[in-house]
């Protein structure tokens, strides 16, 4: 097995503790900052090592901290995403339950290279535990000078504040997500102005998922070459992946990326629940799933998206032979029509019609024609969706439809038959 | 819900917390929802006199009080049971059986998904991916997570609730 880097303490039921998270080198990475670098020096040790973002987009962190306005008067904050909603995705609940020092930790980093001293940490509401120990141990670390005015009697000095999230998927997307802090209805910004130059309180913001905050103690603790001698060179660094749905072994694993998918459901998922795989979603509901005859596709952000996919919030789910493609694209369509927001009018209506006619199709009322349709809608939403939540829904349906068309026309040929 | 409290008990209720909370954002609009959720967690949901309180109490018109608890579904704007269900229903517990265990569920309580019993015992409710898939099939009894269901688990679970209160409303 792969070192183990962000999951190191995991099973240690000390783990949320900060005496447990310093014995083994926590708050060290911190140290090593605050007394050799300058912010914009942390900056471009991020860039070189090449950390991209873990929340869904894979963004190189250190450019988009690049973006913050050096001559800004404005305060600036740092907000953590941890709204963890993507269905199949479960490793930040695990990351703040079982060693929640690795994120704060990293949020203190994130803000001196930003230069923020308010930071906010969203965490979706359903999260208690999560929020009970990101909670005592943004207390142990202002106990031990981590956190609060002039961490280790440097300059930097840094509040964080948990904002509980309240049930709206919409509002892990960034925007969404700075307008709930602000007190709103979660619903999506145009972009630009990104939250960078115009974000929270529309002061120049920077968001980050968890993961990606927790990955950075170990990065200057270690080493900005070290963390980029693991996996490829295009997607580096220690990587969480959750594997769920019809496989042996569920649970959250740290495998380097650039692993084949068909042997990370195989070797670690331990195989087909039922027979064989039929296909898997390699990143969350909204990344398009591959059939088995596509399993060789490596599992990292940049091989992911030239397969027509992305790596997303690296949930893996599988599906075995007694998955039925149809059920599966109408639960998945189902799901992003129920959180669609209703901002705009390709992903609200066209996601409400789309899970209309897969129901219908379920139902064995499926009509000769009704594919053709439901291709149709997705191409009108993919593309013209003011959000991503619209495109992904749109992108994860026409890759079920394009590769299990034939389970589709059956269920409607079968009905039309028997009619 | 807040029963027979009156404006200005709810409003004494929770001054002190909202104070509180006030602190940690540069507007008072940006406490709206923590205060809804400290509301909810005293009197298990939220209604009209809470909006009302909490608008006042922000010095923020209560229409951005509605606003907020409309569009987010943990805010419980109807009573709920003293036991609040929530099955996960979306794909890797599907995958796993999570719409037999629904039916199952509705047959032992005969209540439907958003419906609470008659007893006022429980509410059960068909839920979103709840970030713990790993456990799947997987529910949410009040605060607390039980996942690798089976039909044998859910009546277990459902006797030992049966004779308890509600650990912590929220
Ligand atoms: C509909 C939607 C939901 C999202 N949900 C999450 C989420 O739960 N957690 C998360 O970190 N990012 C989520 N994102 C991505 C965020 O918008 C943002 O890109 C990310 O938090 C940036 O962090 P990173 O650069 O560290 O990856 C979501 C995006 C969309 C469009
Ligand atoms: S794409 Fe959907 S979720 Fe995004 S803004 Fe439009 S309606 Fe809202
Ligand atoms: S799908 Fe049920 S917890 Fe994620």
């Amino acid at each position: 097995m792969s070192e183990q880097v962000l999951l190191k303490n995991i099973d240690d039921p000390n783990g949320h503790k900060i005496e447990t998270y310093e014995a083994s080198g926590g708050y060290q990475g911190l140290r090593i900052v605050l007394r050799d670098f300058s912010p914009d020096e942390v900056i471009e040790e991020v860039k070189s090592a090449n950390l991209r973002g873990r929340g869904g987009a894979g963004f190189p962190t250190g450019l988009k901290w690049g973006f913050v306005p050096k001559d800004s008067p404005l305060p600036r904050y740092l907000c953590c995403n941890a709204d963890e909603g993507e269905p199949g995705t479960f490793k930040d609940r695990i990351l703040m339950e079982r060693d929640p020092h690795q994120l704060i930790e990293g949020m203190v980093i994130a803000a001196y290279a930003i230069g923020c001293r308010t930071a906010y940490l969203y965490i979706r509401g359903e999260y208690h535990l999560s929020i009970d120990h990101c909670q005592q141990a943004i207390a142990a670390a202002h106990a031990r000078g981590y956190l609060g005015a002039n961490i280790l009697d440097s300059d930097h000095s840094l509040e964080i504040h948990i904002h509980k999230g309240a049930g709206a998927y919409i509002c892990g997307e960034e925007t969404a997500m700075l307008e709930s802090i602000e007190g709103r209805r979660g619903l999506p910004k145009l972009k630009p102005p990104f939250p960078a130059v115009a974000g929270l309180y529309d002061c120049p913001t920077v968001v980050n998922n968890v993961e990606t905050l927790a990955c950075l103690p170990h990065l200057f603790r270690r080493g900005g070459e070290w963390f980029a001698s693991i996996g490829p060179d295009h997607s580096p660094g220690p990587k969480l992946f959750g594997l769920s749905g019809q496989l042996k072994r569920p649970g959250l694993y740290e495998l380097p990326m650039g692993m084949a998918l068909g042997e990370m459901l195989e070797v670690h998922g331990g195989g087909a629940l039922t027979g064989k795989f039929k296909a898997a979603i390699p990143g969350g509901v909204s990344a398009p799933m591959f059939p088995r005859s596509a399993f060789d596709v490596k599992m990292d952000f940049s091989s992911l998206a030239a397969a027509g996919s992305m790596l997303g919030s690296a949930g893996v789910i599988g599906l075995d032979e007694t998955a039925s493609i149809p059920v599966v694209a109408r639960r998945i369509t189902e799901f992003f029509s129920h959180e669609s927001c209703g901002k705009c009018t390709p992903c609200r209506e066209g996601l409400t019609w789309a899970a209309k006619i897969l129901r219908r199709i379920e139902a064995g009322q499926g009509q000769v024609g009704d594919v053709d349709q439901l291709e149709m809608l997705c191409g009108g939403i993919f593309g013209n969706s003011f959000c991503a939540l619209g495109d992904g829904a749109a992108w994860a349906l026409g890759a079920a439809l394009k590769h299990f068309r034939p389970e589709f026309d059956a269920l409607i040929t079968a009905q039309s038959q028997a009619g | 819900m807040s029963d027979a409290r009156s404006l200005s008990d709810i409003k004494s209720e929770l001054a002190a917390q909202v104070q509180q909370v006030m602190t940690r954002y540069p507007t008072t609009r940006s406490a709206i929802m923590p205060a809804l959720d400290l509301a909810q967690q005293k009197y298990g949901g939220v209604d009209g006199l809470t909006y009302q309180a909490v608008a006042e109490l922000l010095d923020v018109p209560e229409i951005w009080v509605f606003e907020v608890a409309s569009f987010y579904s943990l805010y419980d704007r109807a009573a709920t049971g003293r036991h609040h269900i929530r099955l996960c229903t979306n794909l890797p517990c599907l995958l796993r059986g999570a719409e037999a265990l629904m039916r199952h569920l509705q047959q032992r309580l005969a209540v439907g998904p958003g419906e609470t019993t008659g007893d006022g015992r429980f509410t059960l409710s068909a839920v979103e991916c709840l970030g713990a898939c790993e456990l799947a099939p997987v529910l949410m009894a009040n605060r607390q997570y039980h996942g690798d269901l089976t039909a044998a688990k859910l009546d277990a679970l459902l006797a030992s609730l049966a004779d308890q209160p509600a650990e912590e409303m929220s």
